[in-house]
């Protein structure tokens, strides 16, 4: 449904989006999860035509984004991170608006925007200017305009900010709920949203994508186990497989590498548990020569620190 | 068509939702009854020495001595006034943000531009149509020729025409409408004293300066004539304006 290729977005010397490549089929939730920054706005904006890539290109519902810009925009619903109000506008006069710029037939549009009004809850301040509108309305106001045309592609970036606790319950159950009819792509830089709206996530980090991934797997893959790389003097082998294995707390242990003579190790232990020492005894009581012992950083450990604590003060 | 029309409507209730609708049209009632009174006056006075046979004209025609300068007075009032109208356009959609939603529309930004000036141009006519009371006033107690008029109001929205596209432009490349309005205002200017100098100037640099002048192109207008040149230069000055716009627009986009 939607299909990214190489897209590179740079302004002047600075590169917001580094060749991006990721695919979102139909009636997927896909999260999009970076710090502020990463790039998850820029992404956004070309996927939804509001500005053109430098390189690469993007398909939405069948249609180049670039090349059929009219065709693939009237499949999409798009929620800014400012929501687009017009503050002079009623909330009913700016929907009736939009439908009309985003091509609602005629015949319909006023029951169409009744049912979106009801569906994200705005109908009460039908009448209400837009300017007038609390923070979690205008949210939902956004919302409401991007669901207008019923897309079969929504984007929404950061669908709750700004709102209180339960209003972002709503939105998510509400999102949850478009799934599967439409197909999504949500930016947060919230970690628990990801997991309890998306099936599938994009992490991306100074526009480089850096994990694809379902978030259980994500998580997994994060909080069971820490890394380090180990590279002996000595070809591969089994018996170094072994002994790397039978040091407690280590629990898994693969080949990462060899060249000839050496040959080095990725050793996963347990979280907090320091196996360098034993490590390198091993290696040395075993006769082989300890060429390199260091953690592996995961970049990807690093952004999830990164959401971690960025998240603490909204939650 | 009807997504030009859909914004040109916007554009219009939002200016009737703002202050600037009101203040506009009543600045420009205000000042055009001035005027037209300064010229009644003056138009009376003619009149009389015209038929007390004091060395004045023989007869006076109020086409020529009421109607035409009142016409060619509007530009004064444009001057002020129009840069309020467009200044905001473009540049209050990119500081909220609604120009986003603009342009992940399914609409050409040829569509937008038009929309916009099309909003404006109705806003601007309905400045004209106050005028009506006081042209109404003379066919009631005179008769005046209906052809000069006519052709002096086409003219009038032709030379508006060209305001707002131009202001359309200013403020497409600036997100303060502030300094969107202070440009517009200033290259008005600029292209209503551009011919000043002209009469000092050699005969081909006075007819480019002449030629470039938008007022300068209303006096036909004005004598009923209706002549190709100023059509012309109107329409293709409003259309290589928002040609600009679009085009900026556009590159907009590619900066982010």
């Amino acid at each position: 449904m939607i299909e990214v290729q190489h897209l590179t977005k740079r302004y002047g010397p600075t590169t917001a989006v580094d060749d991006v490549s990721f695919r979102v089929e139909k009636g997927e939730v896909l999260g999009f999860l970076g710090p502020n920054g990463a790039g998850k706005t820029t992404t956004m904006r070309v996927l939804t035509g509001y500005m053109p890539p430098t390189d690469g290109k993007a398909i939405v519902a069948g249609y180049d984004i670039f090349d059929q810009p009219i065709e693939a925009k009237r499949r999409i619903g798009y929620l800014p991170e400012t929501p687009p109000l017009y503050p002079e506008m009623t909330v009913r006069d700016y929907l009736t608006f939009v439908a009309k710029i985003k091509a609602v037939p005629k015949r319909g549009r006023v029951a169409r925007i009744n049912e979106v009004m009801e569906r994200t809850r705005v109908a009460d301040m039908a009448n209400r200017h837009c300017g007038k509108l609390s923070k979690g309305y205008r949210q939902r106001v956004g919302l409401a305009q991007s669901l207008l045309n019923n897309p079969e592609v929504l984007i929404l970036d950061e669908p709750t900010a700004g709102l209180d606790p339960k209003q972002i319950i709503d939105t998510r159950r509400l999102i949850k709920e478009l799934g599967g009819d439409h197909t999504i792509i949500l930016s947060t830089h919230i970690l628990p949203e990801v997991s309890q709206t998306c099936q599938r996530v994009v992490i991306i980090n100074k526009g480089r994508v850096v994990a694809v991934d379902t978030p259980d797997n994500l998580t997994s893959r994060l909080r069971g186990s820490e890394t380090m790389l180990v590279q002996v003097d000595a070809p591969v082998g089994d018996d170094v497989k072994h002994a790397l294995g039978i040091v407690p707390g280590v629990t898994n242990v693969a080949v990462a590498e060899s060249h000839g003579t050496t040959s080095s190790y990725e050793v996963n232990s347990d979280t907090g548990r320091d196996v360098r020492r034993q490590l390198a005894a091993v290696v040395v009581s075993n006769g082989w020569g300890l060429l390199e012992l260091r953690p592996l950083r995961m970049s990807l450990e690093e952004i999830f620190l990164h959401l971690t604590t960025e998240e603490m003060p909204h939650e | 068509m009807s997504n030009v029309l859909a914004i040109a409507h916007k554009e219009l209730k939002g200016y009737f939702a703002s202050p600037i609708a009101y203040i506009v049209i009543g600045f420009s009632a205000i000042l055009f009854g001035w005027f037209f009174i300064n010229l009644l006056y003056y138009f009376d006075r003619m009149a009389l020495q015209a038929g007390g046979g004091f060395g004045g004209p023989q007869s006076v025609n109020v086409n020529e001595s009421l109607i035409s300068p009142l016409f060619l007075n509007v530009s004064v009032i444009l001057l002020f006034t129009l840069p309020l109208v467009t200044m905001r356009t473009y540049s209050e959609e990119k500081r909220s943000g609604t120009i986003e939603l603009l342009l992940t529309s399914p609409l050409t930004d040829l569509q937008i531009v038009v929309g916009k000036f099309l909003g404006g141009l109705t806003l601007y006519a309905a400045m004209l149509g106050v005028t009506l009371v006081h042209i109404g006033i003379l066919f009631w107690y005179g008769n005046p020729e209906w052809r000069p008029v006519l052709t002096g109001y086409l003219g009038l929205l032709l030379m508006g025409g060209c305001f707002l596209s131009l202001g359309l432009f200013v403020s497409s490349l600036t997100r303060n409408q502030i300094v969107a309005g202070m440009i517009t205002f200033a290259i008005f200017l600029l292209f209503w004293v551009i011919n000043w100098i002209a009469t000092f100037t050699g005969p081909t640099t006075q007819n480019v300066l002449n030629y470039l002048s938008i007022t300068e192109h209303l006096n036909d207008f004005t004598r009923g004539v209706l002549d190709t040149k100023h059509l012309v230069y109107y329409t293709s000055f409003i259309a290589f304006s928002l040609f600009l716009t679009v085009r900026a627009v556009d590159s907009e986009r590619w900066r982010g």
